[in-house]
C-alpha cells in the first residue's frame, strides 16, 4: 500500500488521504483589481506536469489537515511532504525516480 | 430457498466485542491557549503530541488533529462538562460541539483484537507501531472510525452510529475465520 508521510501524524496509508490539486496557486492579492485573465488563471488553469509536481493533499480521514507534497506523477513516488505555508524543500539532484 | 444466507451466520460476539455505555462527547477545536483552558476545566491534560489520548477517571481527551480533540466523559456529565468548559474557555476563540449522539463506542478485546481490526484497517496495528494510548481517526473499510488502544489487547472504537452495524458485521465476518 502507498504510504504518505503526513507532516502532523507521520507515515499513514493512502486510503486516509484526499488529493487536493495543484499547490501554491496564489489568489490575486487585490481581488477587486484583478483582470478577467488573472481570475481565469487563478480559477481554472492548472499545470499537468509530467514528473515532480507540488500538490495539495488532505489527511481527510486522519488529522483533517491540508498539506503539500512533492510527487513524481510518472511513478507515484512521494519525494517530500511539508506543511501548508512552507516553501517546498529543495530536492537533491537526481532525487526523482 | 438457497442455502446462502444474507447475513453472516450468528456467532457469539460477546467474547471479543462489547458495546460501551452511552457517553458524553465533545468535538473541541482551538489554539494551544484554548486547549490549556479546556485541560483545566476537564481535569485531563490535552495531548500536545500527535495521536495520543490522555485519561483521568472517566474522562478522556483524544488528539485527533493539531487543533482538534475528542473529549469523552460519562453520560451523566453532559451538562456539567459543557458548562465548565464554556466558562473556562470564555472569550478564547474555540469551537465546542456536543457530538454525544453522533457516534457509538465499542470495545474490541482479546488475543485476536489486533488481527480482527487489521481485517479492515490499513494502519499497522502492531504494538510497536500502535502503542497503548495511541488514538487516531482512520478508516475501517469504507467507514470512518476513531481507534484508540487502551491496553495491549484492547481497542476502543468510536463509530458514527449509522455505520455501527456495518463495522460490527464486518468484524463478525472476519471472526468467522477464527472459528473455522
Amino acid at each position: 500500500m502507498l504510504i504518505i508521510d503526513c507532516p502532523y501524524c507521520g507515515p499513514r496509508p493512502e486510503p486516509e488521504f484526499a488529493h487536493g490539486g495543484q499547490a501554491h496557486v496564489a489568489r490575486p492579492a487585490d481581488p477587486s483589481q484583478a483582470t478577467d485573465q488573472e481570475w481565469l488563471e487563478f480559477l481554472y488553469l492548472r499545470h499537468n506536469t509530467r514528473g515532480v509536481f507540488a500538490e495539495r493533499w488532505r489527511h481527510a480521514r486522519g488529522c483533517g489537515r491540508f498539506f503539500n507534497a512533492l510527487r513524481d506523477t510518472t511513478t507515484d513516488h512521494f519525494l517530500a511532504t511539508y506543511r501548508a505555508g512552507e516553501k517546498p524543500p529543495v530536492l537533491p539532484a537526481g532525487g526523482a525516480r | 430457498m438457497s442455502k446462502l444466507k444474507r447475513h453472516p451466520p450468528h456467532i457469539d460476539r460477546r467474547d471479543w466485542l462489547a458495546p460501551l455505555p452511552a457517553a458524553t462527547r465533545f468535538s473541541f477545536r482551538g489554539s494551544s491557549e484554548a486547549a490549556a483552558a479546556a485541560s483545566r476545566a476537564l481535569g485531563v491534560e490535552l495531548s500536545q503530541v500527535a495521536c495520543r489520548a490522555h485519561v483521568a477517571g472517566e474522562r478522556a481527551a483524544l488528539w485527533l488533529g493539531p487543533d482538534e480533540q475528542l473529549l469523552i466523559g460519562a453520560e451523566s456529565e453532559a451538562a456539567t462538562l459543557r458548562d465548565s468548559l464554556t466558562v473556562a474557555l470564555g472569550d478564547i476563540p474555540h469551537s465546542l460541539v456536543d457530538i454525544s449522539h453522533r457516534q457509538v463506542a465499542f470495545v474490541v478485546h482479546g488475543a485476536h483484537a489486533e488481527w480482527l481490526l487489521q481485517s479492515g484497517c490499513p494502519l499497522d496495528l502492531e504494538l510497536s507501531h500502535f502503542p497503548v494510548g495511541m488514538c487516531t481517526r482512520t478508516v475501517f473499510l469504507k467507514a470512518e472510525i476513531v481507534l484508540w488502544r487502551t491496553a495491549p489487547d484492547t481497542f476502543r472504537l468510536e463509530v458514527w452510529r449509522s455505520f455501527a452495524e456495518y463495522v460490527t458485521s464486518l468484524l463478525a465476518e472476519a471472526a468467522i475465520e477464527l472459528s473455522a
